[in-house]
């Protein structure tokens, strides 16, 4: 049984945004949609080998959400988000050859290999950390925002969740805080209809996440997390009234193809029906884009071929960095359990 | 609610503070270093339920919101696992946040961002991120305040990785220790107790840090080695200072200042003279402070031992509002005579 329809007004509706855009814009959209899908997928073929010894959780099928969000943003901005980290990271702009060395475990890897995949950050781009425990990072972002509000900065802080974090108090804490302050945050909820293998029926009574953040005043957006232009656009305003106004809260519909985790799908399990998926599928982010961005006449085949072949060289360089790279040594292990110095990044 | 306050009052009164100097209470000199330290460091700020209200923490905080403005100085929504993420996030983007607790017990909410995110991050992030935050809170013994209201919670805490622990018991450490603790890139907890509050002490003006991790001999002797920190610290005192006058019994009284880091050589040091430790504590004996540091001394000097490590900590039980109970429950300075006499006996 289909438990959750595909919401959105599909290509058609993509067809009629992309017109108000620029071709590059459009152009960039899809690229980094198609640069998360591809490594991704890389990843993921080569997860059984076991090089990459790291629990990783692909975002296949969401690709959407992260990108068009993160176009919304200034560099400067910062992000946080959950386990759920490859397509935030990578969309913020964080480093690939780091993030494969995190995977493979490597000294070099963007947290040191102390993290792992659920751990990426790159501070150089604003992509600030993230958090294992659901919900974890909420706060942190919260409190990133808080900073840009002492020091009166015009930084927005954003932070991905899932459904499940809503189901956790601190979401709520962090948001009530954030209004009362007016603090310079959006907190992007990407709702794919499951925790692991729950679906949201068994988790929450049927309220639409939305209209909880409503309910606390937020500025509430519900998307459709699939149409990369409508998550832009949303993003837009979301992030322009953060900056000078306060908490948005945007809940982006999408859906994750593969298990919760590793790689493959996992829905002959039965928690999902297959038909399910192949209906969410045939709503596929990167795909819709790409004819949209063919009927307009902005991609070719030769052009395609090109962008493809720009993403299979970065990847293939990122995974000689990492597997090339040396493991960490018996001292690294207890470096840093305590700060030295004073280590944030300013401006 | 009279009761035992009486008892602090006339125990402040009655003692007479050590050497020359200015004298102010221990509720003036954690002020002290608040109002030295907003105005040092504008990346200070103050935060906690009831901050600014007329209380304002026992008096420490009272007038700071008037003199630093409701930006720096502010009450907080009763959301401890929220506002402890936030600070943190605060802390990660260059802030130093100062969090007010009026008892430890709250802070049995926030573990989730103390335990699995404040401490843990400068080493998730191979040390590209140090959270300098201050979580400060105070004991509350007697006045009923039962199981849920008078927690001493650093045992369970001490095991954790990347937490500093400071537990002062002198107005002079008070703020020695919390100017220290705001200077700190890592996150500190302060544990305070009630029954200090009002005591007196020289106290300088200005300025001064206290290290972490090393201990300070308040009494030297011959018998036997006291260890401890905090209000327990200074019953012990009372206790030994009676049995000298009393019976000549004498002890090095060594208050620890911080229980993590722990300055192990100073025990040691000691315990190569007297061969008898006794470890009190104002948590539970059980796995807790004493057990750490008999085990600590079981293990790296059991050759300097001519007797059984003794500890007095709370018993396996919570903490009874009842006043009768309270009596069988708590330390005083006549139960730990009691044990020094048996130690020095050879009981
Ligand atoms: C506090 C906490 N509880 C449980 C888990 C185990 N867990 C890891 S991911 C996950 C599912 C979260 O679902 P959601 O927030 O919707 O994100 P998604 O995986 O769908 O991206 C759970 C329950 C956890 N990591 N942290």
């Amino acid at each position: 049984m289909i438990k959750y329809q595909y919401r959105g007004k599909g290509p058609e509706h993509l067809l009629a945004l992309a017109r108000n855009h620029e071709r590059a814009q459009l152009l960039a959209l899809f690229f980094t949609m198609l640069r998360i899908r591809m490594i991704e997928e890389a990843v993921e073929s080569r997860y059984h080998e076991d090089q990459m010894k790291t629990p990783i959780h692909l975002a296949i099928g969401q690709e959407a959400v992260s990108a068009g969000y993160s176009a919304a943003l200034e560099p400067s901005d910062y992000v946080f988000c959950g386990h759920r980290t490859h397509a935030c990271y990578l969309a913020k702009g964080g480093d690939l050859k780091a993030m494969f060395s995190e995977f493979f475990c490597r000294a070099n890897g963007c947290a040191g290999s102390r993290g792992g995949s659920m751990h990426l950050l790159d501070k150089s781009v604003g992509m600030m950390g993230s958090s294992a425990i659901v919900a974890g990072a909420i706060p942190l972002a919260t409190g990133s925002a808080l900073s840009s509000y002492l020091k009166d900065e015009k930084r927005v802080t954003t932070v991905f969740l899932g459904d499940a974090a809503v189901e956790e108090g601190v979401m709520w804490e962090s948001l009530n805080f954030a209004l009362l302050k007016k603090l310079p945050i959006v907190y992007v909820c990407e709702n794919n209809y499951y925790s692991v293998c729950s679906p949201i029926e068994y988790r929450q009574p049927p309220v639409e996440i939305c209209k909880k953040a409503e309910g606390f005043g937020a500025l509430s957006f519900s998307v459709d997390g699939n149409n990369v232009l409508e998550m832009y656009e949303i993003a837009q305003r979301a992030v322009a009234h953060a900056r000078e106004k306060g908490p948005v809260f945007i809940e982006a519909h999408t859906y994750r193809w593969r298990g919760h985790h590793g790689s493959g799908d996992d829905s002959h399990t039965g928690y999902r029906d297959v038909q399910e998926l192949a209906l969410w599928q045939s709503q596929d982010p990167v795909l819709m884009m790409k004819q949209v961005m063919y009927s307009l006449g902005y991609l070719d085949e030769a052009s395609e071929r090109v962008m493809r072949e720009k993403i299979e060289l970065e990847i293939d360089a990122a995974f000689e960095h990492a597997i090339h790279s040396a493991n960490p040594v018996k001292e690294d292990l207890c470096k840093f359990v305590y700060s030295e110095g004073d280590t944030h990044v300013v401006g | 609610m009279l009761w035992d306050e009486k008892l602090v009052e006339e125990n402040a009164k009655t003692k007479n503070p050590l050497g020359e100097g200015r004298v102010i209470t221990y509720t003036q000199a954690l002020q002290e270093a608040l109002v030295l330290k907003l105005k040092q460091d504008s990346r200070v700020f103050l935060l906690g339920q009831g901050v600014d209200d007329p209380g304002g923490m026992f008096g420490v905080t009272r007038g700071l919101k008037e003199m630093f403005g409701a930006k720096r100085v502010f009450d907080t929504p009763v959301s401890e696992e929220g506002m402890t993420g936030i600070c943190t996030g605060a802390a990660m983007t260059g802030m130093r946040p100062v969090y007010f607790h009026n008892r430890p017990d709250f802070l049995l909410l926030a573990f989730n961002q103390l335990v699995n995110h404040a401490s843990k991050i400068h080493y998730m992030d191979a040390g590209k991120t140090s959270v300098p935050l201050v979580i400060w809170s105070a004991i509350g013994r007697g006045w009923g305040s039962g199981p849920q209201h008078s927690q001493a919670i650093q045992g369970l805490l001490l095991s954790v990785p990347g937490l500093k622990i400071v537990m002062p018991s002198t107005p002079y450490d008070a703020k020695g220790l919390l100017l220290g603790a705001i200077e700190d890139n890592n996150p500190v907890i302060i544990i305070e107790h009630r029954w200090l509050m009002k005591q007196q002490g020289v106290v300088p003006e200005g300025i001064y840090t206290i290290p972490f991790g090393k201990g300070v001999y308040r009494r030297r002797g011959e018998h036997l080695t006291i260890v401890g920190t905090s209000q327990t610290l200074q019953l012990a005192l009372a206790a030994i200072d009676q049995l000298k006058a009393e019976e000549g019994i004498t002890a090095d009284v060594i208050d620890l200042r911080t229980v993590k880091p722990l300055d192990e050589a100073i025990i040691f040091e000691s315990l190569a003279k007297t061969g008898k430790l006794l470890v009190v504590d104002t948590g539970w004996a059980m796995g807790g402070v004493c057990a750490e540091v008999g085990c600590l001394v079981a293990e790296k000097a059991f050759h300097l031992l001519k007797a059984p490590i003794r500890r007095i900590g709370l018993p396996d039980a919570p903490s009874p509002a009842g006043y009768t109970l309270e009596q069988f429950y708590y330390p005083t300075d006549v139960t730990i005579a009691q044990t020094i006499k048996e130690m020095v006996r050879g009981k």
